[in-house]
């Protein structure tokens, strides 16, 4: 089973392939580069690197989100219509799921989390028996400090993993102080090798039915919601 | 007889997820377009991130039907084609990501397309191309004349200043409220109209091949404004045959000047307002007694945006060695003439 697993959904730029649970090639940037102009040169070369062809592929695997649009539907469009055209499975995961596998070694509560401007998070939680994750709560994209409270009354420790953190930790221990566990910096960068390991375990889709999971409405989409559900209340 | 050539195209610039399979530059051999207008049409405009998003639910089931169509797979494409702008960005990214894919999964070249190219090959389908040649393109996002001296050279001899032709149509139907898309509406009611309002001809004495609608749109806005201020009612057919002669008087008097000042053996009209009637009857009326020159003005399936014209286009790109790498990127601004003048790539 010889594994691609790719994800663009945020700044990291994460490609890996995988030989069954082993990883062949991992390879992650964190910087704020282009990932149209990226991604597919870094697939080029993770292949090589593994010394394999695409035909060679088994399964393609890809972070379906949340995150930026743009990002998860570089990586999306990129994985789905290869699986599309090789005729090999798709395994979509979520972005945050993705991430907070890198404390599954934890056994206890994780919560993962996107910066999501104006106060705002992608955020999921999720209990780790030190070999799985389970989804506590469902995936939102909601204001931090209303997730935060809800975290309190847990009242049981969380470790968190975001490359966003140090926006937002000091909000995070305002409000829950000794309950918030924090990772070294290289365990708050999502890596594809993760994506590709979960991947395998994951029934597969139809490559024409993977999309990205935004968890929010376009702008325009919401707007017009609002402005005609108003006019349905008038009437 | 050399071993026929098959490009597959995607073209995915604004609200039509494209694509389409070329044989030898000129044959159609499939030709799919998922047209999001209705998602659209609530909003009055194509809203960008909603385009996106069709077209990301689109791509791989316009692919299957492309393939389908043309009973072939992937083993029998020697190219994959794909339009890198201009046009929305996070549209075409989903076209070139695609496109990168599909080069990359299957070990093809990749070609690079501007989009107007593509609107002017896209009369390639129908015959050949005599040089030089003068294409007039007039769409939602262009109103430029370009000169052709041969295949592959593009060189814009007159652009608009502000807005493009199709862009001062839909603000004008929306005024008039008429439904997005509005180019078409007015057309229809410019027929049964006339010429009552005599609307400035703008840029026409002016020595260059240059065009500005924006003056137009809000002439046609203020007359309008001020009928209801003093509360007469003005008649829609009219306003709209005065906008659109006042539009197509210009665009045919440029276009006839250029012709004949380049001395071009065909005019080419592209992209979607070429599919206005009393665009088509104007031209047709002024260039009928040119005998040295012949107009061409595609089917309306091919006006309008499509991936055939852009595998059209490709095919020649192709013949004269252009190669695009995996770096490939959308380019929303992408220039004709830059993009004529592109160096011959060789991927990596
Ligand atoms: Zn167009």
């Amino acid at each position: 089973m010889k594994v691609l697993a790719i994800d663009t959904s945020n700044q990291v730029m994460s490609v890996a392939v995988l030989n069954q649970q082993e990883v062949v090639v991992d390879y992650t940037t964190n910087v704020k580069k282009n990932h149209s102009v990226r991604l597919m040169p870094a697939i080029h070369t993770a292949m090589k690197e593994a010394g394999l062809t695409p035909s060679d592929l088994d399964l393609v695997a890809v972070a379906q989100g949340p995150g930026s649009f743009t990002g998860v539907r570089i990586g999306v469009t990129t994985a789905k219509t290869m699986a599309y055209s090789l005729n090999i499975p798709i395994v979509p995961v979520s972005s945050l799921n993705i991430a907070a596998f890198n404390g599954l070694p934890f056994e206890g509560k994780i919560c993962s989390f996107f910066d999501a401007r104006r106060g705002r998070v992608y955020a999921g939680l999720y209990q780790s028996n030190g070999e799985e994750l389970e989804e506590v709560w469902d995936e939102e994209n909601i204001l931090f400090t209303d997730w935060l409270e809800r975290l309190k009354e847990l009242n049981e420790k969380v470790l968190f993993i975001s490359n966003d953190v140090s926006l937002h930790r000091e909000t995070i221990e305002e409000v829950l102080g000794e309950q918030a566990l924090f990772s070294p910096p290289y365990l708050n960068v999502p890596r594809a090798a993760a994506l590709g390991y979960v991947a395998q375990k994951k029934r597969a889709v139809d490559a024409h039915q993977v999309v990205p999971n935004y968890l929010r409405l376009a702008e325009a989409e919401a707007k017009w919601l609002e402005k005609n559900q108003e006019k349905q209340n008038h009437e | 007889m050399e071993k026929d050539q098959f490009i597959l195209a995607i073209e995915t610039s604004c609200d039509e997820t494209a694509m389409s399979i070329i044989k030898n530059g000129c044959e159609v051999v499939s030709n799919v377009v998922a047209s999001q207008i209705d998602s659209h049409k609530r909003f009055g405009g194509v809203v960008p991130e909603i385009a996106s998003r069709h077209h990301i639910e689109q791509i791989t089931i316009v692919l299957e039907e492309t393939l389908q169509k043309a009973n072939m797979d992937m083993n029998a494409i020697d190219a994959i084609a794909v339009t890198e702008g201009p046009g929305l960005v996070g549209a075409l990214l989903i076209g070139v990501a695609a496109a990168k894919s599909l080069a990359f999964a299957h070990q093809k070249p990749l070609i690079g397309v501007h989009h107007i190219a593509g609107h002017i090959y896209a009369n390639r389908l129908v015959e050949e191309f005599q040089f030089p040649l003068l294409s007039l393109v007039v769409s939602g996002g262009h109103t430029e004349i370009i000169l052709m001296r041969d295949h592959g050279e593009f060189e814009v001899i007159g652009e608009t200043r502000d807005d493009a032709a199709g862009e001062a149509y839909d603000k004008v139907a929306k005024t008039l409220g008429l439904p997005y898309p509005g180019g078409p509406h007015i057309d229809r009611l410019a027929q049964e109209g006339e010429d009552q309002f005599q609307f400035t001809r703008a840029l026409l004495h002016e020595d260059s091949y240059d065009f500005s609608f924006s003056g137009l749109k809000t002439a046609v806005m203020n007359t309008l404004h001020n009928a209801k201020q003093k509360g007469q009612e003005l008649s829609d057919v009219n306003l709209a045959a005065s906008f659109q002669a006042s539009v197509i008087d210009v665009l045919v008097e440029k276009t006839y000047r250029a012709a004949k000042e380049y001395g071009v053996k065909q005019l080419i009209v592209a992209g979607g307002v070429a599919a206005n009637k009393g665009l088509r009857k104007a031209l047709e009326e002024k260039f009928s007694a040119e005998k040295d020159l012949e107009l061409l003005i595609p089917p309306f399936h091919l006006c309008t945006d499509n991936a055939a014209m852009i595998g059209a286009a490709a095919s020649i790109a192709y013949e004269q060695g252009h190669r695009a790498k995996l770096d490939l990127n959308a380019n929303p601004s992408l220039s004709l003439e830059k993009y004529a003048k592109r160096s011959k790539k060789t991927p990596v």
